[in-house]
């Protein structure tokens, strides 16, 4: 029996300056899934995903991860094992050395210098980021600072990834590694994206959304094929599907 | 532009390191603890974007020239003073270290004279009391008036530590009246639009993005619930009264010669017919206290073979000595000597490059 | 603008020299931040007349440089571009200052002129020596010595932040910049209303990117303490390295070495 492993119950949340970003959102993602999910630009995806490890706090009803709410004093123990890997990479690579980045969430949870260091090795090998261990994040390229941004996530072993925007600004190579990287992850898996071509070949269920709230939900063939949905929420077929 | 090395003696260098150090120490210590996880982020993208904002010139009205922002006070606002200090310093060192503007002894007085004088003195004792007195919520031309007053204090006040700090040291022989005609009018311009820049600033965060603006450290300023004895102000306004005396009495009084000159030649008699006044008297009794203190610190610094630069006469007396035991043969081995140590230390840092080269191979 | 991004190159290319292993990678940061500032005191302690006993210090910066395998032409360069201020103040000296107080030749020369060629020269060694220090130890190693010599951690993280961003940042500013004057036609100084809301639109994009690296950090559980782990050790070399270099500095000020020199060459040194 799969337990629930990221669940949400009338999420909503407004900005302080009134504006109403999330309205009662109800889903529950299952431990191993890969759900995408889509929508237009403020559709309010990003900020979803802020609430998933309590960056934000709901304005009205709850999240709950693997079966306990996120409130104060849960904070560290979800921040443990929900990752959250944000849009811009260099907002999350603020350590002088990638060594450094990765290893600032073992060292933060208090874990003895050597069980760190086999953390951050294993992390950077996992991504393919070893070599760059010594150098300072602005002399990363985009999909290199990616690479790293994930790695630093991943060292703190969490259960569950949250990706924002995992391919924006990378390079058809770069992408391409990212997407085999993320196949070979069994982590249960977020993605919020505009990459619809990678929602295609990562994920196995799709929630789409529109202005705050949760249009449609199912496989990526449902959604696909359903062109008025696809219309009313600004979006397209993902390039691999359209006829040319 | 900072001080530099070049222009500073070790007496005075060690003395405002101490002086910016205690200061910094202090400034570490108050920041506030239960808000350091916001602080350290929010503290490195501000001194960043302080030292981006400095490499972006404005032209100043009516001059012609340009300048750019020092930030100390718009700092202080958005971070609190003991923050604001700590990033000024960090801003003040990259530039030290990287861009050679300001050395690394002179880092101290730079510190000083950017950091401490506007976010431990101009900040504390006339932005905020003002700002307290001026009410819950000030209309944008009185807090666009405070943030000038605040900030032209504040740079009047860095622009004198350059100039003590110079005199002091002795290396440069500018005079001090020459300096001091040099350093306030332009820092005065500066100061303004410094304080019209900060207060635009502010304003427009603000307006744009309140809550951004209430989650800073230091928010916008809250009635007092009872009016508090305005000690702070008080001492603020007295910083600033014994800034526009000591100033204006400066140039009142210790540029006798140039005055008169100027004063010769426009009206033919070499003094003014003035009449005495309450003002007068009282401003020259200031005068003379200052002026005291400046001709005695210098008489006691003045070393043989130096000019004294406070007056005219003390230049005649010194001038008639002359650089001991120098001679024709001394000088010629002073530039022999010269040229071959430069000759020694290229070739040494030449040899260390091939051996360097050579073993890589 | 050009001179932002000429700043920028030059901000990211000395800190990657100090990446490279070098003989000096190899001494203790706190041993070369001590030497260097004891260095700058013994420069700055000579009266203001004296040029030639301050050559041999010269040693120091290029003896430094060569074992970090630095450019001298680099250091020159940036030597050059920074002397207006210190050029600026002396300047008046040889104007003020015009009583001869040697003799070359045969010429008077003027005091003046005497300490406006001692101010140059300070600044050429005091100068050198700081970007010597950096570019051969690195920002990060420069950081971490002045946080075990004692400075305040606020301070120091600050720094290292500080570093960070503001590459990232003066890159923005450099974008902005460049996009007016693509529609100005206009370089240089910007009018004051223009300058404000530049300003302002990078101010506010600065306090955002705060907020998200704020998330970013709590998001892998910091609570405000940056636990580092670096880890110095001081060594004997160490030791070594900073008493050759303190003797040495204490020998130039007490003797004349360049006097020496000169006598010796002339053949009156009996």
């Amino acid at each position: 029996m799969s337990h629930h492993i990221v669940e949400t119950r009338a999420l909503s949340y407004a900005y302080p300056d009134g504006q109403q970003a999330l309205q009662n959102l109800n889903f529950s993602i299952h431990h191993g899934q890969s759900v995408g999910v889509i929508g237009s630009n403020g559709a309010g995806k990003s900020t979803l995903l802020l609430h998933l490890n309590g960056v934000l706090k709901p304005t009205a009803g709850e999240v709950r991860i693997g079966d306990f709410p996120v409130c104060k004093a849960t904070l560290t123990e979800v921040r443990r094992t929900v990752g959250l890997v944000f849009q811009d990479p260099d907002d999350q690579l603020f350590m002088p050395t990638v060594y450094d980045d990765v290893a600032f969430g073992p060292i933060n949870m208090g874990l003895p210098a050597a069980e760190v260091n086999a953390l951050v090795v294993h992390a950077l090998a996992t991504v393919g980021a070893g070599y760059l261990a010594q150098r300072p994040p602005y002399r990363l390229s985009g999909g290199e600072k990616r690479a790293v941004a994930i790695a630093a996530v991943l060292a703190m072993s969490p259960s569950i990834l949250v990706m924002d925007e995992p391919s924006a600004g990378l390079d058809p190579a770069a992408r391409r590694r990212l997407i085999n990287l993320l196949k070979g992850f069994n982590h249960t898996k977020i993605i919020a994206t505009h990459d619809l071509d990678l929602v295609l070949d990562l994920c196995s269920r799709v929630l789409v959304m529109r202005e705050g709230s949760i249009e449609a939900d199912g496989s990526p063939e449902a959604i696909f094929a359903d062109a008025e949905l696809l219309e009313r929420c600004h979006l397209e077929l993902p390039l691999s599907l359209q006829r040319r | 532009m900072h001080m530099a090395d070049a222009l500073l003696s070790p007496a005075v260098g060690v003395t405002f390191w101490l002086a910016s150090g205690t200061a910094l120490a202090w400034s570490a210590r108050k920041v506030r603890h239960d808000d350091r996880a916001h602080l350290v982020p929010l503290m490195g993208v501000l001194g960043a974007f302080v030292f981006a904002a400095m490499m972006i010139n404005f032209t100043i009205p009516g001059t012609g020239s340009s300048g750019h922002i020092g930030g100390g006070l718009l700092l202080s606002i958005l971070l609190g003073p003991h923050a604001a200090l700590i990033v000024i310093a960090s801003v003040l060192t990259v530039q030290a270290l990287f861009f050679a503007d300001g050395g690394i002894l002179a880092l101290g007085a730079n510190i000083f004279n950017v950091g401490v004088c506007t976010c431990l003195v101009a900040y504390p004792l006339l932005y905020r009391p003002l700002l307290a007195f001026a009410g819950a919520s000030p209309s944008p031309r009185r807090l666009g008036a405070i943030t000038v007053l605040a900030a032209v204090v504040g740079l009047q006040l860095g622009a004198l530590g350059v100039v003590t700090e110079t005199q002091l040291s002795g290396i440069s022989s500018l005079p001090l009246n020459t300096f001091l005609l040099l350093m306030q009018p332009i820092h005065l311009a500066i100061g303004l639009v410094e304080g019209v820049a900060s207060a635009a600033l502010i304003l427009f965060m603000r307006q744009a993005r309140p809550d951004l603006f209430a989650t800073s450290v230091l928010a916008s300023p809250v009635a007092p619930k009872r009016a508090p004895f305005p000690t702070r102000l008080i001492a603020g306004l007295g910083v600033l009264a014994l800034l526009v005396a000591g100033v204006f009495s400066w140039f009142a009084s210790v540029q006798p010669d140039g005055l008169q000159w100027s004063i010769t030649r426009t009206t033919g008699h070499p003094e003014l017919q003035t009449t005495e006044s309450a003002l007068h008297a009282s401003l020259s009794a200031v005068q003379k206290k200052l002026a005291l203190f400046v001709n005695y610190k210098f008489t006691l610094d003045a070393k043989p073979g130096t000019p004294d630069i406070a007056t005219r006469s003390g230049a005649d007396k010194v001038a008639k000595q002359v650089w001991p035991a120098v001679d024709a043969g001394t000088s010629l081995a002073g530039i022999i000597g010269g040229a071959a140590t430069l000759t020694l230390v290229m070739g040494l840092g030449y040899l260390l490059r091939r051996r360097k080269a050579r073993a890589a191979l | 603008m050009s001179s932002i991004n000429t700043a920028l190159r030059d901000f990211d290319s000395l800190d990657a020299l100090a990446t490279r292993p070098t003989r000096l990678s190899a001494i203790d940061p706190r041993a070369k931040i001590l030497a260097t500032l004891g260095f700058i005191i013994t420069v700055v302690s000579f009266d203001r007349y004296v040029v030639a006993a301050l050559l041999p210090f010269a040693l120091f910066p290029v003896a430094m440089a060569g074992l970090g395998e630095i450019s001298l032409r680099m250091i020159a360069r940036k030597l050059l571009i920074a002397s207006p201020f210190a050029v600026m103040v002396g300047l008046f000296n040889p104007w003020l200052d015009q009583k001869p107080v040697l003799q070359l030749l045969g010429y008077p020369i003027a005091g003046g002129w005497v300490s406006f060629a001692s101010i140059l020269i300070r600044f050429c060694l005091t100068v050198a020596a700081a970007l010597v220090l950096v570019a051969s130890t690195g920002f990060h190693q420069v950081c971490v010595g002045l946080r075990r010599l004692g400075l305040p951690q606020v301070f120091t993280t600050q720094l290292l932040f500080l570093h960070r961003y503001a590459l990232v940042l003066a890159g923005e500013a450099g974008r902005m910049s460049l996009a007016r004057e693509l529609r100005s036609g206009s370089r240089g100084a910007l009018p004051l209303a223009v300058f404000g809301s530049l300003l302002g639109h990078l101010l506010l994009r600065a306090m955002e990117r705060a907020q998200r690296i704020y998330q970013a950090m709590v998001a892998r559980g910091f609570d405000g303490e940056l636990r580092s782990r670096q880890v110095l050790a001081w060594r004997g070399r160490d030791s070594l390295f900073l008493l050759v270099c303190w003797g040495g500095f204490l020998l130039a000020r007490q003797l004349d070495v360049t006097h020496l020199l000169g006598l010796l060459l002339l053949g009156h040194l009996s």
